[in-house]
């Protein structure tokens, strides 16, 4: 789960790095007294998850405070790549010379945290470290041993900053790794750091991505993901929309994406990837094809289901009780083999619902009915 | 001969008595895997499907000094303690099947598995299966028969899916290993890809990866580098994921630029390892390379 600038900012306080004075805001007289009592020149910034918001016009500075109204309305209000933005972070505009970058990752290659840090930061990292691997210092962490003073060490024999600006770095890492173990990061972000004209290191945004395991387990709070997919979590599915017109539903993360795959290779648009998950029950099914019956993109339903501790039976129950509330609405193309196969075709063809055993099969039906 | 698990294996379940735990002790017994014992704290003393359940690790094992693998069922908040307390114990398997446990759990869990040189296989994992001989995990027994091929997987049902077809076309595997769908897992690929070139029962190694990460991609460098002695023949899913989005499995996305299923294919076949455009291909890929190699 990737926080919202706000709230990460609100993590980096809360942990004690430096970031500018702010607020957040949603309509555009709350902008003004906030840039009140900052006083400006301010930045205004679109809370939106989606990147490429300061190209889309979603950050900007302004200098007189009679203007502050106008430029939030015109952010509020804005699509960025099709999410509205709700909220403004309205920041005290920071004098600095030089932008820094800094983070910690899960490194899943080698099994440890690693920190990257760079004096070449406010650029995009997975730029940077095309463009100038040199300029990206990394330290492992081993998990079993944590953070030390040696790994700050050795970023900052390659950044090399003065002494007084290496006393804060080694501070704001500290704090950050904390950050990062006590929220289960799988990456804890600061680009820029900001080291401003009078010297100090200032963290000008935060990028937080939270494990969702990790979230769940200790139950972590925050705004997170907007729209359909949190409803979907809501309803304890894995679901991902696509823009295509054919809701994809399986039972199982791999088999969801190679029927997402083959739909696609044959000429169809996959509209959603919707993983059922292990040993779902007729209420489970039900609901997941109620949930994609309501999504008015998906033109026509393709379940695929290969029962191990599933059960096809009651995969069958669940799709009849959602044929019985939907009936000819949508289009449905089912296959269903495994565990109580048998038992499963019998319960759909009482209703005279078809059913495929073979996946090509009925993945060619699937692209066929909605081309 | 298979690898890592067979005849020879002597399984304890963690967690035995919950709803997962006890209705695949069940299966897993129907299958004939001997299952010798089970652990949840606070119910030592009971049986679940005849098989005794203890208290904690340590006393299953000293009862029944032979048990040299364990399945884990424990939900996640509790799954990497029961893994700790099975590598104390002294238990040189484990297959956490838990879906679930924060991937800064797993990592310092694996760390220090490696460490002790216990063998971890997940977690979020269906497990390992030697068909006819033993099957450690949740996979239906149903679709595999026993052969030459072997499966080294990061997913479920997908993997039920190509063993089926491997099956229906005659052709048997050695050795099933779901290596798990997290980001961080207790084994890769290329450890399995180890023992599969060691084992004399299989000819054939089929892969199925998917997006995020470069397990793939770190593959295709193995294979080339050490001119692996076996044909391989892989199928990747996720081509049409959208990147950042996490696809199901924690580890199943595409970021900071890494893991798409369209270069991890790309770097596979110019390792030269035959790679499925479907997942309905690869038996007929399985096919061909056999052949190739009596040749």
């Amino acid at each position: 789960m990737r926080l919202i600038e706000y709230e990460g900012l609100r993590l980096f306080t809360e942990a004690g790095i430096p970031t500018p004075r702010y607020s957040v805001v949603d309509d555009p007289n709350q902008a003004v007294r906030a840039a009140e009592q900052i006083s400006p020149p301010v930045v205004l910034k679109a809370q939106v998850l989606v990147g490429g918001r300061g190209k889309a016009g979603g950050v900007r500075v302004v200098e007189a405070l009679q203007d502050v109204g106008k430029v939030a309305g015109e952010i509020l209000g804005m699509e960025i790549r099709g999410e509205r933005v709700k909220r403004l972070v309205v920041a005290e505009a920071v004098r600095h010379s030089e932008e820094l970058y800094l983070s910690i990752i899960v490194d899943r290659t080698s099994n440890r945290h690693l920190i990257l840090a760079s004096r070449m930061g406010g650029v995009d990292v997975e730029e940077l470290s095309k463009s100038h691997p040199e300029a990206l210092v990394r330290a492992p962490i081993d998990p079993l041993i944590g953070l030390h003073d040696w790994q700050i060490r050795m970023l900052l024999a390659h950044l090399k900053l003065s002494s007084e600006t290496a006393k804060q770095f080694q501070d704001i890492v500290k704090k950050l790794y904390s950050v990062y173990r006590q929220y289960y990061c799988d990456l804890a972000e600061i680009n820029p750091l900001a080291l401003t004209d009078d010297g100090r290191l200032v963290a000008l945004d935060a990028k937080i991505i939270l494990d969702d395991n990790a979230a769940r387990l200790h139950g972590f709070k925050f705004a997170g993901e907007a729209g359909v997919e949190s409803e979907a979590v809501r309803l304890g599915l894995n679901y991902v929309e696509l823009d295509g017109d054919i809701g994809i539903i399986c039972n199982g993360a791999g088999l969801t994406m190679a029927t997402m795959d083959l739909v696609y290779t044959l000429g169809g648009r996959p509209g959603c990837f919707l993983d059922l998950g292990g040993g779902a029950s007729a209420e489970r099914v039900y609901t997941a094809l109620k949930f994609l019956f309501n999504r008015p993109h998906v033109k026509l339903v393709f379940l695929n289901v290969l029962g191990g501790i599933t059960r096809c039976d009651e995969v069958a129950d669940g799709i009849v009780r959602a044929y019985d509330e939907f009936g000819g609405s949508k289009k449905i193309v089912v296959r269903l083999v495994g565990t109580r196969e048998e038992e499963g075709r019998r319960i759909l063809a009482s209703r005279n619902i078809g059913y495929f055993t073979r996946m090509m099969e009925a993945a060619e039906a699937a692209v066929k009915q909605t081309s | 001969m298979a690898i890592l698990v067979d005849r020879n294996t002597r399984v304890l379940v963690q967690g035995i008595t919950g709803r997962q735990g006890s209705f695949h002790t069940e299966q897993m017994l129907r299958y004939g895997t001997r299952v010798v014992a089970g652990v949840t704290p606070g119910k030592g003393g009971s049986e679940v499907h005849g098989v005794p359940v203890y208290d904690s690790v340590e006393e299953a094992v000293r009862r029944h000094p032979e048990i040299n693998a364990s399945i884990i069922f424990v939900p996640a908040a509790g799954a990497v303690d029961a893994c700790y307390e099975a590598i104390e114990a002294g238990i040189g398997l484990l297959v956490p099947i838990t879906e679930g446990i924060p991937t800064h759990w797993t990592m310092q869990l694996v760390r220090y598995a490696s460490l002790r040189g216990v063998r971890i296989i997940g977690p979020n994992t269906p497990g390992v299966i030697s068909p006819g001989e033993c099957k450690l995990g949740i996979m239906p027994g149903s679709v595999f028969t026993r052969g030459p091929v072997g499966i080294i997987s990061r997913s479920g049902t997908l993997t039920y899916e190509i063993a089926q077809n491997l099956t229906e076309k005659g052709i048997g595997q050695s050795t099933c290993v779901g290596i798990g769908g997290d980001a961080i897992v207790g084994t890769g690929f290329i450890e399995i890809l180890e023992l599969m070139a060691r084992d004399p029962d299989t000819r054939c190694v089929v892969l199925i990866g998917e997006i995020g990460g470069d397990a793939e991609e770190r593959v295709a460098e193995y294979v080339v580098r050490e001119n692996y002695p076996k044909p391989l023949v892989a199928y990747v899913a996720g081509r049409t994921a959208p990147p950042g989005k996490r696809m199901g499995h924690a580890g199943a996305i595409i970021s900071l630029g890494v893991g798409d299923a369209l270069t991890k294919m790309r770097r596979l076949r110019e390792a030269g390892v035959r790679v499925a455009e479907t997942p309905g291909e690869v038996a007929a890929l399985v096919e061909e390379a056999l052949r190739a190699r009596q040749r």
